[in-house]
């Protein structure tokens, strides 16, 4: 069935058809239709869960932690400074292996308040053990949705949906739904192999000694590695039953580019138009999106852009003191191959300024012809 | 005909707690787990956030109970045991008792705007405060729990507690939850007879238990059981139970109060007490005492 719906619905039917057991969330701006939309899922019987409505972020987090815990299936959502107050209980659901999936509205952090898009939230919690999604439109986020689930349960590590504010959050799209009973066949339901059991009584996340801290460390990292292939895999399965393909990273019109952009969210759609544009006037551009942040899909970076003489990485973020996150990321994945194109880096869009086919005709202009690389260039910003 | 006298004993023989744990000799924290769980029994699970117990139990692999244990989050024993609650029903488990253990600490600080939140909602958990008045695990530091006089390593001699200690059972009370109980480890009949009592009702039930802690008050671990029924004695901690935030009942009448400097001189946090103190501190205890009287209709 086709729907027009916002992205934050998009992320409220994806749980919904996930069969999300237990729902704990905060109301935050931009990310409350997610939340609404659930609730009357909730009381209507559209979903059969239980949706506790807690007075914090913490508290949404820590429920869905003990929910998981339990044996449940688990979402909440939130954005910017919600995520921030989650903090502490992001590593507590990596650490303890509990497959939330939780989607986040990419809003800029306060002071002075925001409630418009930059990544600085999401990026923040890039090392706490997470996987990351960022998405581009609708239709990529509900069927993200559906298959974080089974990549988190496969692998015990928590999920992230990344959607940009209002760009994302808000924007009405066409989105396909699909029907229950394949999304059933696809998802079966969460069986986890311990839980809280007084059946099976063990004890969860106890005092753990320098003996055993890093082995467990290590294992989360183990199968953190896994990821990519099982996201490929879970891709491809969902790409046989509902004809969509999610993947680690959307390659657009890259083949024998004189440069590509880096980009992720919505921008990256943005810049699909620009490439258009680009190589009607003559101009080899490219577009290389993440979707897959961590773990970072290194091998499909390199194999992409060491075809490519250069790089222009956007960056709705930044790492104060260093650049901007993805520039880092992508540089620090380039660093040692054999054929390395110059890659530069720009700051663009931060608290919500719009990014649009203008900006990458200026940072394909200035990427093309400067020899040095500048590793953080400012787009847009008065100075 | 004999003269031997019949006992019927109350408290159950079963033990969910067994030895092995990490508890310092005189703990009324290991002793209070051990009588909670005689009451709700081994279909039970316990969420566990930062404090004494988080290590009491037993560093991983081990664990001295025989029921799950979940080690959360400092401030979220109430929010997890809510979404624990809320997970086993939805995975069919409908039975079991899920229990959030918090010191004094995890309760009347840093855990309270969850434990607010969780008994407005009325979720259905059994929440206990060990209290053993400072932040005993980091090394005796002062809490909102820390009573007026009481010397912590946060409060030292020269600039003692000066604030009274909070008042969780007013606060509690102000919830209208179905049950809200104080017990003491040095009346176990009475403590176990109130977890079973709040293991049967549905809703946030609250059992704030009276702990003493030889290692933090400076006391003698013998005096454990002695300093508990001391605090009852005098009036410092009433047994009582308040049923959907209006029907208060006095469990144990105390005909004549000892006086609570009987009570202090026991513990080395308030030995640099004055007479004018102690009398301000007997002051505190009366008039609170009298207060609790009143609410139960006495």
């Amino acid at each position: 069935m086709k729907k027009v719906i916002m992205g934050n619905h998009a992320l409220s039917y994806g749980a919904m058809l996930s069969r999300a057991q237990v729902i704990a969330a905060y109301p935050i701006t931009p990310q409350t239709q997610v939340v609404e939309l659930l609730s009357e899922m909730c009381a209507d019987g559209t979903l059969n869960a239980k949706f506790i409505k807690v007075e914090s972020e913490h508290s949404a987090m820590a429920a869905c932690l003990g929910a998981a815990l339990a044996g449940a299936r688990t979402f909440t959502a939130t954005s910017a400074q919600g995520l921030a107050l989650m903090h502490e209980l992001l590593h507590w659901a990596s650490g303890g292996r509990m497959p939330v999936v939780m989607g986040n509205i990419n809003r800029a952090m306060a002071p002075g308040w925001s409630i418009w898009a930059d990544q600085n939230d999401s990026l923040s919690e890039r090392d706490t053990g997470w996987i990351q999604f960022y998405c581009a439109s609708n239709q990529e986020v509900l069927d993200t949705v559906i298959q974080a689930f089974k990549v988190s349960e496969k692998l015990m590590i928590p999920s992230m949906i990344i959607l940009d504010a209002f760009a994302l959050s808000h924007t009405y799209e066409v989105v396909e739904i699909p029907e229950q009973e394949k999304v059933d066949a696809f998802l079966p339901p969460f069986n986890p192999p311990f839980r809280l059991n007084p059946d099976d009584p063990r004890a969860f996340g106890g005092l753990t000694s320098p003996d055993h801290y890093m082995e467990l460390r290590y294992k989360l990292q183990k199968d953190m590695e896994k990821a990519p292939a099982v996201v490929e895999e879970t891709g491809r399965e969902y790409e046989k039953m509902f004809g969509r393909y999610l993947g680690q990273v959307e390659e657009y019109r890259c083949e024998g580019a004189e440069i590509i952009f880096v980009t992720s969210g919505t921008a990256g759609y943005t810049a699909r138009v620009a490439v258009d544009e680009l190589r009607e006037k003559g101009i080899k551009a490219g577009n290389l999106r993440i979707k897959l942040f961590r773990p970072f899909p290194f091998e499909k970076v390199r194999s992409i852009l060491s075809r490519v003489p250069r790089v222009a990485v956007l960056d709705r973020n930044i790492s104060y003191g260093h650049h901007g996150i993805f520039y880092q990321e992508v540089k620090s994945a380039m660093y040692g191959q054999t054929s390395q194109p110059k890659i530069f880096g720009f700051i663009a869009g931060l608290g919500g300024r719009d990014i649009t086919r203008e900006t990458f005709r200026e940072i394909a202009d200035y990427a093309l012809h400067q020899d040095k690389v500048e590793e953080i260039v400012w787009i847009g910003v008065k100075k | 005909m004999s003269k031997e006298k019949k006992f019927t004993l109350t408290i159950p023989k079963e033990e969910l707690m067994g030895p092995g744990h990490l508890a310092c000799q005189g703990c009324g924290a290991s002793l209070a787990m051990r009588l909670a769980l005689k009451g709700l029994g081994q279909r039970t699970v316990v969420c566990i956030p930062a404090c004494c117990w988080a290590v009491i139990d037993g560093p991983f692999p081990h664990s001295c109970l025989d029921i799950p244990i979940y080690h959360c989050a400092f401030e979220t024993a109430a929010s997890s045991a809510a979404g624990v609650k809320a997970g086993l029903e939805m995975i069919g488990d409908t039975e079991t008792t899920v229990l959030a253990w918090a010191g004094d600490g995890g309760t009347f600080d840093i855990g309270l705007q969850a434990l607010s939140g969780a008994a407005e909602r009325n979720e259905d958990i059994v929440y206990t405060c060990y209290d053993n008045e400072a932040y005993m695990n980091t090394g005796i530091q002062r809490s909102s729990a820390t009573p007026r006089g009481a010397w912590t390593t946060t409060t030292p001699v020269k600039h003692y507690k000066k604030h009274p200690k909070k008042d969780i059972i007013g606060i509690m009370a102000a919830h209208s939850i179905p049950y809200i109980a104080t017990a003491s480890v040095a009346y176990p009949e009475d403590m176990v007879k109130k977890f079973k009592k709040a293991r049967e009702i549905k809703g946030t039930r609250f059992i704030h238990v009276f702990a003493p802690c030889p290692a933090g008050w400076k006391s003698r671990p013998e005096d454990t059981i002695k300093l508990a029924r001391l605090a009852v004695q005098t009036g410092y901690f009433p047994l009582f139970e308040i049923e959907n935030g209006e029907k208060w009942t006095m469990n144990l009448k105390v005909k004549e109060r000892k006086p609570i400097v009987e009570y202090l001189k026991l513990q080395g946090r308030f030995r640099h007490l004055k007479e004018d103190e102690i009398e301000m501190i007997q002051k505190e205890v009366d008039s609170r005492y009298e207060k609790i009287l009143k609410h139960c209709g006495l």
